[in-house]
């Protein structure tokens, strides 16, 4: 039984050559431009003529036309094998050519050289003419070099060598396969297969999508979640698909696996998110060391375009919710006026420049954790302006009254908010001795209105309607309700360039149990 | 020729079969409430309507704990299980 691969190979007149036969074997791989191997062809050649009435010899070069030109030049005898698919050369997992095997009766391997040294060729072909009860080869050593070093296999280049590990036996790859005709382009077709967002994609090619999965040590086929609204099973390699369209580099994909995981769990409920015809969408905050790693835009326009890893991520996550979960505009995407952010929205947060407590650390992580928050947001980043404020109250202050329009000015314990603190705010919050819980509370008190001030009027049929203000006695009228209901509701991080007293916020969805919740999950890097 | 993979779920959509239609109502009718505002207004008045008009029937009412999430699978049992018809009241 042999250990080496077997293999069915042309010689340049069509004649056929298998492997294991059932003599002993020189199997010999070789290129026409490597300088080493023309150097050895002669040498071949002599031994061919010596040996190959008692062995096979198998030497296979790595083009057709390479071949003709070498059995040209060196006047060769010795056939030689077309393996232009360098499927077999893959499979012997040849590095360097020359690269020799010295194969005996039973097809097992009994040496194996690389490149080029005089001494060990010639020990070499002692060592297997004897196994053949032949004398040592009549070989004029001393025309050969010394030693020369070998050159690098065409099956080892690395973009051959990914199109060759996709197409071997054991591809991690599962997925289904789209031949792209010779008259078709694949970036039309992929619009036209409906896999867009409106934006062209980089074409999930079977060698790119192994080498973005070479960014997770995750087994390619692990389903790491259940997509809603079609429950689709995400499987890292699905996963992977997505990320190689949206533009990401292998090692965003754990970021984008930890996103799709967290966005897929019933608190967070990525069904309704779609689905609403309010226009919700995931947005994304990345924290710990893997912002520096893969570099993420912490500060100037983080929220905006020019960062591949932030734009991708997010789009890949948007991507694999769209063709694995099936959400559709039109379908059971249902937004009335869609937005932005369903492009992509992803950022990390300048934890650096935050004197406060992180998001993941004030959610229960530890501060060397890298993780991925999904909050579930309808609108934003909202510009909140004040370049007035010189202390914590009337900044505050501001933040509430611009907080006070989400939804609805009569909208009260509605939704939540992601502020989105710059540092020129940050500091001036910092020299007035206000944390994140002053900030919340400022903004809980300055938006404060009584149930009278929030009843439906002939300005606005949104509020309290009359049946229900006519129900109450005055002290109930009298009644303040803040934004929001808990001042947990209000999310805070920080981010964006040093220079600006410009702070933004997201507005929210249905918050809580009956709509979404926002949700953290680890990063598992690779 | 180029190759690219399949970014989908490769899920082919199972088609569903509509119950053929009787062209009459008799027995139970589901009507679900999916928990949007004034929903229970619809259905209130399409509860009077329908047994005017199909005086047998006998109305079982049901409501999604929120409209923003799918009705749990043991509510849509519940439904399929006791009920020939169902109304569900989609929007407010």
């Amino acid at each position: 039984m042999s250990d080496l691969p077997a293999f069915l190979l042309e010689d340049d007149g069509g004649g056929e050559h298998s492997f294991p036969g059932t003599r002993p074997a020189l199997i010999c791989f070789i290129k026409e431009d490597c300088p080493t191997c023309n150097d050895v062809m002669p040498l071949i050649e002599a031994l061919h003529q010596e040996l190959g009435a008692a062995a096979d010899f198998f030497v296979v070069g790595q083009t057709a036309e390479g071949n003709r030109v070498l059995t040209e030049r060196h006047g060769l005898t010795v056939p030689l094998l077309n393996d232009e698919s360098l499927k077999v050369s893959f499979a012997y997992d040849v590095e360097i050519v020359p690269t020799l095997h010295l194969v005996d009766a039973q097809g097992r391997s009994s040496r194996k050289l690389m490149g080029f040294a005089r001494d060990e060729w010639r020990q070499a072909a002692g060592v297997f003419a004897e196994a053949l009860s032949l004398g040592p080869p009549a070989v004029h050593w001393a025309d050969y070099p010394e030693w020369r070093p070998g050159c690098g296999s065409r099956s080892a280049d690395p973009l051959i060598a990914d199109r060759l590990r996709a197409e071997s036996e054991n591809s991690p790859l599962r997925a289904r396969r789209i031949e792209v005709g010779a008259g078709d382009d694949e970036a039309e077709l992929m619009f036209d297969l409906g896999f867009s967002d409106g934006l062209p994609l980089v074409p999930p090619t079977p060698e790119r999508v192994l080498r973005m999965l070479a960014g997770t040590g995750r087994d390619a086929q692990e389903v790491v979640a259940t997509v809603a609204p079609n429950m689709g099973e995400a499987t890292v390699e699905k996963v992977a698909i997505n990320a190689v369209m949206a533009g990401c580099r292998p090692e965003y994909l754990p970021v984008v696996i930890a996103c799709l995981e967290a966005v897929c769990t019933d608190a967070f409920n990525i069904h309704g998110v779609m689905a609403t015809t309010m226009g919700a969408s995931p947005v994304i905050v990345v924290n710990g060391p893997v912002r520096e790693r893969l570099g993420m835009n912490m500060k100037l326009g983080a929220l905006g375009q020019g960062s591949r890893a932030n734009a991708t991520i997010g789009r890949a996550l948007r991507l694999a919710i769209r063709n694995i979960g099936g959400a559709q505009p039109g379908g059971t995407e249902r937004s009335t006026l869609g937005n932005p952010m369903k492009f992509t929205m992803c950022f990390p947060e300048w934890e650096e420049r935050n004197p406060w407590t992180s998001l993941h650390v004030e959610r229960g992580f530890a501060a060397g954790d890298s993780v991925v928050t999904a909050f579930a947001m309808s609108s934003g980043p909202t510009l909140i302006v004040d370049q007035d404020a010189r202390g914590g109250d009337q900044l505050a202050g501001s933040f509430g009254l611009c907080l006070d329009s989400i939804f609805h000015p009569r909208a009260h314990f509605a939704t939540e908010t992601l502020l989105v603190i710059a540092p020129e705010h940050v500091d001036t919050f910092a020299r007035d001795g206000y944390g994140k819980a002053e900030i919340r509370a400022r903004i809980q008190a300055v938006t404060a209105r009584s149930i009278q001030e929030l009843a439906a009027d002939e300005v606005s049929a949104v509020g309290f309607k009359p049946a229900v203000i006519e129900a109450m006695d005055e002290q109930a009228l009298a009644r303040k309700l803040p934004k929001f209901r808990r001042d947990e509701d209000i999310h805070i991080v920080v981010a964006g360039a040093e220079a600006g007293k410009f702070s933004g916020a997201f507005h929210g969805w249905v918050t809580g149990e009956i709509g979404s919740m926002p949700v953290s999950k680890i990063i598992e890097e690779a | 020729m180029t190759t690219i993979l399949d970014p989908t779920d490769e899920r082919v959509p199972v088609e569903r079969r509509v119950t053929p239609r009787s062209g009459r109502i008799a027995g139970n009718v589901a009507f679900l409430d999916i928990s949007k505002p004034k929903g229970n207004v619809l259905l209130d008045r399409l509860e009077a309507l329908l047994k005017a008009q199909a005086p047998g029937i006998q109305v079982n009412r049901y409501a999604k704990p929120t409209f923003a999430k799918p009705a749990p699978s043991d509510l849509r049992a519940q439904i399929a299980k006791d009920n020939d018809f169902v109304v569900e009241a989609l929007a407010d």
